[in-house]
């Protein structure tokens, strides 16, 4: 009887041929776009007035993108509210920045860019197309990845028995310690080039020949004894300074367009009904046979894969300087924001989240009142919107919907502070002041607005293109 | 559907020839001083439409939570198809061949009611999630294999016109009957129904009666059902177990379980 479903599948399945063409397509078009852009439309931003910028905020957006659908994977798709997704970004930015500095230097003895034409932001830049050192920040990345995958899977054990605030707790204490440790036990980093080809990489050997036992000095004297091998030279509270800058549109489209295909194809699938299933209901999704503690672990190890790759090319950012202090739990709210206002479950809508998010503070950087007196337009619209809704309601006779009177409030309320602010914004800043240092309060009257409006985000669990259709 | 056993009808088979695939004996569970089920016993042979009645709190759906691993028993033992569920998680007994359906609907609300299917077809899926990410052709051929029996499902209970709607905008009828299909779609050996007919009206319980033999047949699964309202039991279940107190007071045919004096004195209460 088990057997009736394969039966049907063998009947149905494609041939291998098509199937790995239609497997492969996407990949083979990821790569094509990731070279157009970086070959093509890189140079051609960059001969813009103030087109660096824009290059350097389009790599922003990718990477926020991948730490967005990455964290859907947990808090979207298997509804366990995670919020220590910036410590598996710090762990493969760590990993990452420390295999590709001492590796570089040992290899080509600077940390400068040896990589072909995908691996540069630069403009106009000679020589081959790839070299050896890009599959060398390949490999650092995926090392990276996978660091941080095992420290998903370690993250993810909690989860089996705790869930809720509790587990958002263990989460969040997690991603602390994290920052922590990395800030305060790490060392300074080495400039030298005869002192880094000299000391251990690992030094696995002096944990066995160290003078005192743990034991004897206790953890911080023991520690301090240890020569330091170079996986504990990442640079502490000062941050880890003098990566190479690899992260180019290249690699960000290439990972980012992995991430989404891989969060897609994943959401579309059994395993991915599998994820949403313990999310709706866990005890009917067991009762279905599905294999809860397997797949909430599978969640977390994939998600935090894909936040340390994020991570390795945030640390190789243009401009970056890489600080485990930036990387707490303030920015694990940042891509949480992002989930949320997407919609929990929609990998587009976190994608758009995130571009948007990423945009604003730029945005706002420059503000003017005009862009205020623009918002209270907006504002009005969505007012306009809440009567049309409410007189429609009146007409057929069925009384003012529920959502039409949100609208309403929103709109008539948003419209009156707004204006409000306008009015009084100018006797304290001017007509123009940077508001990109009040994000976090906006952000914060954006996601209450969101809660009233739409509770389930922008798209709750729908993806963009499945809006069209009849539900 | 797909017929695939050639086994005699219900007609033909004389009862004591079948082959008992459910097994229960001696199990009990306590929750602090409260003894929920005591000492109980079944046996379900195949293709048998048994019913479980019982006053409120009887024990009835814990009865249902021991069989499907929701509940350890403190003692006794359950054989599905001969084998014992001793320490099996749910999902792995839902494996072995046990499905079921909610009192209190626990469905997947914000999914559609075509995944809410799909998703109870995903114990016999055997790629793993690797190859579905990758979609090898054996992925593809078992996702169009459960489209297309996810589909029959919902056409069988009537539901394929609203497939891609959210489970949870469903009537509430649907909704139990959406339960039933997601159940099947486990391809179960065991069919275990929590009050199927609950909150539906009467043209929907004269429905559902048929639809209820119909699954028996086609599907040859063999059937448990708790339910409250007598006329359904009484006319479609062969054998009835009643509980009391968490203890079995009687079993029998529909006939013999109505004149049992501690049946109609557990029901009426004893005057």
């Amino acid at each position: 009887m088990s057997t009736q479903l394969q039966t049907r599948a063998r009947s149905l399945a494609p041939g291998l041929v098509p199937s790995v063409a239609r497997s492969v397509w996407p990949v083979v078009a990821i790569v094509a776009v990731a070279v157009v852009l970086q070959l093509f439309v890189k140079p051609w931003v960059g001969g813009v007035d103030g087109g660096d910028f824009y290059n350097k905020l389009a790599v922003d957006i990718l990477v926020n993108v991948m730490l967005a659908v990455s964290l859907t994977m947990v808090n979207g798709f298997t509804g366990q509210f995670s919020i220590g997704h910036a410590a598996f970004m710090a762990v493969g930015a760590y990993t990452a920045a420390g295999i590709m500095y001492y590796a570089s230097f040992r290899l080509y003895g600077s940390p400068d860019v040896h990589g072909g034409r995908l691996s540069t932001m630069l403009t106009g830049m000679e020589g081959p197309l790839v070299t050896g050192a890009d599959l060398l920040f390949f490999g650092a990345l995926l090392a990276g990845g996978l660091v941080a995958a095992l420290f998903g899977y370690l993250v993810g054990l909690p989860s089996l028995r705790l869930r809720g605030d509790y587990l958002a707790i263990v989460t969040l204490g997690f991603g602390e310690i994290v920052r922590v440790l990395i800030q305060s036990q790490t060392r300074d980093v080495l400039y030298d080039v005869d002192e880094i080809k000299a000391a251990p990489v690992v030094g696995l050997a002096q944990l066995f020949t160290a003078e005192k036992s743990i034991g004897e000095v206790g953890w911080a004297a023991w520690w301090e004894q240890m020569q330091g091998p170079l996986w504990t030279k990442l640079g502490g509270a000062l941050g880890f300074s003098g990566l190479p800058f690899y992260t180019s549109y290249f690699w960000v489209t290439l990972m980012c367009g992995i991430t989404l295909l891989v969060a897609i194809r994943m959401k579309y699938s059994s395993a991915g009904r599998a994820l949403l299933s313990i999310r709706e209901d866990e005890i009917a999704a067991e009762a279905m046979g599905v294999d809860t503690t397997k797949y909430k672990i599978r969640a977390f190890v994939i998600s935090a894969f894909f936040a340390g790759i994020a991570g390795g090319l945030f640390a190789h950012t243009v401009g970056v300087q890489l600080n485990a202090g930036e990387l707490g739990f303030v920015k694990s709210f940042d891509v949480i924001i992002m989930v949320v206002l997407g919609g929990l479950g929609s990998i587009s809508g976190g994608a758009i989240a995130a571009a948007i998010l990423t945009v604003l503070p730029e945005a706002l950087r420059d503000f003017e009142l005009s862009v205020l007196q623009a918002l209270l337009g907006v504002m009005g619209l969505v007012a306009a919107v809440g009567v049309v809704r409410a007189a429609w309601g009146l007409i057929r006779g069925r009384g003012v919907s529920a959502g039409a009177k949100r609208l309403l409030m929103i709109g008539v309320g948003a419209c009156i502070a707004v204006f409000v602010a306008s009015l009084i914004a100018p006797a304290f800043f001017g007509t123009r002041f940077n508001l990109g240092e009040y994000r976090m309060i906006l952000y914060a009257l954006a996601l209450i607005l969101m809660m009233i409006a739409r509770p389930k985000g922008l798209l709750g669990v729908k993806e963009v293109w499945e809006l069209g259709r009849r539900h | 559907m797909v017929d695939v056993s050639n086994k005699p009808t219900m007609s033909e088979a004389s009862p004591p020839a079948r082959e008992v695939l459910l097994s229960v004996r001696g199990v009990s569970k306590s929750f602090g001083g409260l003894k929920a089920v005591q000492d109980f016993g079944l046996s379900l042979s195949r293709g048998e439409l048994n019913g479980l009645i019982g006053p409120n709190g009887a024990g009835k759906t814990t009865v249902f939570n021991l069989l499907t691993g929701v509940y350890t028993p403190d003692a006794g033992e359950v054989l599905l198809a001969g084998r014992s569920t001793r320490g099996m998680r749910p999902n792995r007994i839902a494996a072995a061949g046990m499905a079921r359906t909610f009192q209190n609907i626990r469905l997947f609300g914000e999914l559609s009611v075509l995944d809410n299917v799909k998703l109870g077809c995903h114990v016999r899926v055997t790629h793993s999630m690797w190859a579905g990410v990758l979609r090898t052709g054996w992925s593809r051929g078992e996702e169009r294999a459960i489209a297309d029996r996810s589909m029959e499902l919902l056409r069988l209970f009537e539901l394929d016109g609203r497939a891609h709607e959210e489970a949870r905008s469903l009537p509430y009828g649907d909704q139990r009957k959406l339960e039933i299909a997601r159940a099947l779609a486990t391809d179960p050996k065991v069919l275990l129904l929590d009050e199927p007919a609950a909150g539906m009206n009467p043209q929907e319980k004269v429905a559902l009666r048929q639809l209820i033999r119909r699954v028996r047949d086609e599907f040859k699964v063999t059937i448990l059902l708790i339910e409250h309202d007598m006329g359904l039991v009484m006319e479609i279940c062969e054998r009835i177990t009643v509980l009391d107190y968490g203890v079995v007071i009687a079993e029998g045919t529909p006939a013999e379980v109505q004149q049992n004096p501690r049946v109609i004195a557990a029901y009426l209460g004893t005057g």
